[in-house]
């Protein structure tokens, strides 16, 4: 039986079996579904219900705000002072009051009284007390039509056309960046686990000096091409999990989180896009890790160098709202390209903004061509210093070494 | 055909260099000591042999040819540290590592189920290796390196850490694999297990060949003009001999340049002295040792 496939049948029923990887696997659908019922018990038993009306006290000292008291869920009743509006808050009869004093309208100064602790007045809140004082100021002199559109002048709707003047496809929404969002963090963690999973492995064998047992088995080539495909498949798997269970997890979070859930679109390549970088991020970050497994003197000393990478792809989602509000910044498009960033960097962009096609060619190809000239060197950088113990080679060794090999 | 052929071989590290010019070859049903002081170069050679790095210069061939991927399933190594993957089980470290040389899992398992018995670990081997200890994983590795009944087998220190009895066990096995016409290797800091199996012997020290050929030949080139005497009674002046060393229960006495063992056991009979013991003196691989690379090695 072809030994590279034995190599990657152990390595890959070994990744599959260890406890890191199987709780990383189930613990994004099951955090997600316990966030869902977190989100469901507590707004059972927090939030009033559909139908319940808040009780807004008011004293209104300027004596000309009488009618609009009905203001949808919040019901405002007039008390004659603000001590009875006072005893009437102590007493839990009105949630809280208002006063309105005689000079408001030369003011503008409206006081509000509540035994709740608060950094700012709800905006639900001042919003239905700004409706109520401007539907009793205008109601003589203005239709109610044009009270309701002072109340709400603008109800901006937003139609994204395509280049030949028709409706797009692809309509503009925030929660178009949820899920590359999403995807790209799990993406980087998925990276992060697959380079420290195999550092681990790699560590473990040649400080035991399996690694010899095993090289007298078989090739370098064949060792390495069986880790960092099993390793990539595992994490593929991974993947899949949590791509399965995101439709699942997306309408029961539709229907608990309401609205702008179900507008979400997931634009048309970001699929295929999100497997293409998967694959190509993931053998770019294992060959980087095998590199370093085979120079570094100990695994504590890989992991640490391995940080350089693992936290360099998390920058694009360090300066992800920076990504929202300048989408069109030259600064996207270079951690479009850069092969470390250019997975994670190109999914949230996706959901961002359109990416010109020879931008993704060019990251794609340039992600290809660094997995290519990678392998080939950490073949032969771990051909050369694999046996070499509790001694890393300088950067000019390394260098020297692949001149001379 | 020669299991092992090595030519003028040279490896250098930076400014050392650990393999100066070696030459020395194995054929099957032998056993080759190679010994050395720390640092000698016997791991160099060993990788060099295995195709881990390349030599600078010179040549090994493997049963004729260069060494390639296609003799590994012919070749069984035991490195001189060792370790297991912590999470298996003894019999799936067996069986994978058993399929890397190309065995079948049926025959594989077959044959581990034998050599577990031989080794007194066939009730271990459900056991995950990180429950096992240092001796018994020792065990373990060396049935990886001999189940797939390998041509050549290099064993690099079998015996470290394994107690008198495993010790007796692998010493066994090896002299089987040896009769059953396999080359091997055994690289060893124990002198005594080395005069015990081995038929040639390599002796190294900083990279140069300082002693090579058949153990018997150099042990009686290295004889020194003495013989040990076991005796009731005193033994006398006795011509030819020019000096005493007094042992526990018998002494050497070291002859003249002209005097032979058989002039000196016909004097002690023609006095009617009762001998116990008399033996030609015969100095121990760890004295060869000793005087070839001592001084240096200090």
């Amino acid at each position: 039986m072809n030994k590279t496939y034995l190599v990657f049948k152990h390595e890959f029923l070994h990744a599959i079996k260890r406890v890191g990887f199987v709780v990383m696997t189930l613990i994004v659908p099951v955090l997600a579904l316990l966030a869902i019922g977190v989100y469901e018990l507590v707004t059972t038993l927090t939030e009033p219900s559909v139908n319940a009306v808040t009780i807004v006290g008011y004293v209104d000292e300027a004596g000309i705000f009488s009618d609009q008291t009905d203001q949808g869920l919040i019901k405002l009743i007039p008390f004659v002072s603000r001590e009875d509006a006072t005893q009437a808050l102590v007493r839990r009869n009105v949630s809280e009051y208002i006063v309105i004093p005689a000079e408001y309208t030369s003011s503008g100064t409206i006081q509000r009284y509540t035994l709740a602790k608060e950094l700012v007045t709800p905006p639900i809140t001042a919003y239905f007390i700004e409706s109520f004082l401007t539907w009793n100021l205008l109601k003589d002199d203005v239709s109610p039509e044009i009270i309701t559109s002072i109340v709400s002048p603008l109800n901006l709707e937003v139609t994204r056309l395509d280049e030949n003047g028709d409706i797009a496809q692809e309509q503009g929404n925030i929660g178009n960046i949820i899920i590359p969002a999403i995807f790209s963090l799990l993406l980087s963690m998925a990276f992060m686990f697959g380079a420290t999973s195999l550092i681990s492995g790699l560590g473990e064998e040649k400080e035991s000096r399996l690694i010899e047992v095993l090289f007298s088995s078989v090739s370098v080539r064949q060792l390495l091409i069986a880790k960092v495909l099993a390793l990539g498949t595992a994490g593929l798997l991974q993947v899949l999990v949590w791509l399965i269970s995101a439709p699942l997890l997306l309408s029961l979070a539709s229907s608990s989180f309401g609205g702008f859930l179900s507008d979400i679109q997931i634009p048309a390549n970001f699929l295929v896009l999100g497997v293409v970088y998967f694959i190509l991020g993931y053998l770019l970050f294992a060959i980087l890790s095998v590199s370093l497994g085979g120079i570094s003197s100990s695994t504590t000393e890989a992991h640490n160098l391995s940080m350089f990478y693992i936290l360099a792809q998390f920058v694009p989602l360090w300066f992800s709202a920076g990504l929202i509000n300048f989408p069109n910044s030259p600064v996207w498009m270079v951690l479009s390209i850069f092969p470390v960033t250019a997975p994670v960097q190109t999914m949230l962009r996706l959901g961002v903004s359109d990416i010109p096609a020879w931008q993704i060619a060019t990251s794609i190809v340039l992600l290809g061509l660094s997995v290519i000239v990678g392998m080939f060197l950490s073949i032969k950088i771990f051909r050369m210093f694999m046996l070499m113990y509790g001694k890393r080679p300088s950067l000019g060794e390394i260098i020297q070494g692949l001149k001379t090999a | 055909m020669t299991a092992v052929e090595v030519n003028h071989l040279y490896k250098s590290y930076a400014d050392v260099t650990a393999v100066n010019d070696l030459t020395f070859s194995i054929d099957p049903g032998e056993i080759l000591g190679l010994i050395g002081p720390n640092g000698a170069g016997k791991s160099s050679t060993i990788k060099i042999i295995l195709d881990f790095m390349k030599p600078d210069s010179g040549e090994v061939k493997i049963f004729g040819q260069q060494m390639n991927e296609a003799f590994k399933d012919q070749i069984g190594y035991l490195p001189e540290e060792r370790g297991l993957y912590k999470r298996l089980t003894a019999i799936d470290l067996i069986l994978y590592l058993a399929s890397l040389k190309g065995m079948d899992k049926a025959t594989a398992e077959k044959k581990a189920n034998i050599l577990l018995e031989q080794t007194g670990m066939l009730e271990s081997k459900k056991k995950k290796n990180k429950e096992m200890s240092k001796g018994m994983g020792q065990l373990i590795q060396f049935i990886v390196t001999v189940i797939h009944d390998p041509e050549l087998i290099i064993l690099d220190e079998p015996f470290s850490g394994l107690d008198p009895v495993r010790t007796e066990t692998i010493q066994n096995i090896i002299a089987n694999l040896r009769d059953e016409g396999k080359a091997i290797i055994l690289s060893t800091h124990q002198m005594n297990k080395v005069e015990e199996l081995c038929d040639r012997v390599l002796m190294i020290n900083k990279g140069h060949t300082v002693l090579y050929g058949d153990l018997t030949e150099t042990k009686a080139k290295f004889r020194r003009n003495s013989v040990q005497v076991a005796a009731d009674g005193e033994l006398g002046d006795l011509p030819g001999v020019i000096d005493r060393k007094l042992n526990k229960g018998s002494v050497e006495l070291v002859l003249a340049a002209d005097t032979t063992p058989q002039t000196i056991l016909d004097r002690l009979r023609d006095r009617k002295i009762t001998i116990n013991r008399f033996e030609v003196t015969t100095p121990s691989l760890n004295e060869i040792f000793l005087n070839l690379v001592g001084v240096d090695h200090e």
